[in-house]
């Protein structure tokens, strides 16, 4: 197999690990924020005096919605932005295989 | 943007520590488990230093009258008291002040992003340092450090709450005594789970916000303004929250090896 198809292969598949990545996690926040903010909001309807205590509850979930999805997405532009390792060890394993036969 | 060629290589260059390997007594990475990553160590015990200094010289200096620095102590000391006596209703002075340890250290460690990502490492460029991170917080190492001793102080509590009815909890708590197999395996994943998401969560957001702005940095500089602001402003609320989760979830942990189910 030659370089170039091996190179094509690990960005197409790379770019694709990277969309989900940041596509899944965008979704996955925006679902959880949805219900968050629509039961905050439901909870001040009813009792507007628990507003401020069920305001820093909120945060305190905001955060824990946040934080796995943030990893994901940084995965997915690490992936974009920075160097490919999986592209530099594909292109170190085909070197090995194209000079060793 | 300094000396890189090209915007991969400029990220990788920020990506790395500046490590000591411990086999070799020389700087670089390539030790394995032997490596010590000095900037991680070195910015969090500095900032450490700082920030427990200044409280100690605020509690030395104790007026009547209290000044600016007394005030603004004793804001924070009786937030995170009214705070940690909200959900762990025994007496004690040991949890407040592992949750303001927590909460401050964390804090100032996170707000070490808001520093332009090229300062420190062109800085210390100067003296001949190639790399270095100025974020602790955004190194697995030092948010598993403290997750990790969370995690021994939860072991410990329930130890001294329970004594002997540990077991027995461990054994028979959610679906009864018949399935106590089941019981077990459940209590040790839970057990296990707090300190990975603890660390990973605080490592996400910093890494993510770290990461985000050494990709406005690529940018050219006059467009950098606006994004760098908007994030850096965005950033502020994600540091406050993180360290608070990071005590509040701390405290919650506690609370539960005192009290059981």
């Amino acid at each position: 197999m030659d370089v170039t198809s091996v190179v094509g292969q690990v960005q197409g598949y790379s770019v694709l690990a990277a969309g989900l990545l940041i596509s899944l996690a965008a979704l996955g926040t925006a679902i959880g924020f949805g219900l968050l903010g629509g039961k905050f909001l439901e909870g001040v309807a009813r009792q507007p005096e628990l507003g401020p205590m069920l305001m820093v509850r909120m945060f305190i979930v905001a955060g824990l919605v946040d934080a796995f999805a943030a990893i994901s997405i940084v995965m997915g532009l690490l992936l974009f932005f920075a160097e490919n390792s999986f592209l530099t060890s594909a292109l170190s394993a085909t070197t090995k295989v194209s000079v060793g036969g | 943007m300094s000396e890189a060629s090209n915007p991969g290589q400029y990220i990788q260059h920020h990506l790395e520590h500046l490590s000591l390997n411990l086999k070799t007594f020389t700087l670089g990475a390539g030790g394995g488990f032997w490596t010590l990553n000095l900037d991680t160590l070195i910015v969090s015990v500095i900032i450490g230093i700082l920030v427990f200094g200044t409280l100690r010289f605020a509690a030395n200096r104790m007026t009547e009258v209290p000044g600016k620095l007394q005030n603004l102590a004793e804001i924070l000391v009786g937030f995170i008291d009214r705070t940690v006596h909200e959900i762990y209703h025994h007496k004690t002075t040991f949890m407040p002040s592992l949750a303001l340890t927590l909460f401050l250290w964390i804090f100032f460690m996170n707000a070490m992003d808001l520093l332009p990502v090229d300062f420190l490492p062109t800085v210390l460029g100067f003296f001949g340092i190639p790399h270095f991170k100025s974020v602790p917080t955004a190194d697995p190492n030092a948010t598993f450090a403290m997750s990790f001793t969370v995690f021994f102080l939860i072991i410990f509590f329930n130890f001294k709450a329970k004594k002997h009815r540990l077991l027995k909890e461990m054994l028979t708590f959610p679906f009864g005594p018949y399935l106590f197999p089941i019981n077990f395996l459940f209590r040790i994943i839970e057990e296990c789970v707090k300190p990975l998401s603890l660390a990973l969560r605080l490592f996400g957001n910093m890494f993510a916000g770290e990461l985000i702005f050494i990709l406005i940095a690529i940018m050219p500089w006059w467009i950098q303004w606006p994004p760098g602001a908007i994030w850096a402003i965005f950033h502020i609320l994600v540091i406050t929250l993180q360290a608070f989760l990071f005590m509040m979830l701390t405290i919650i942990y506690l609370s539960m090896a005192h009290e059981g189910h």
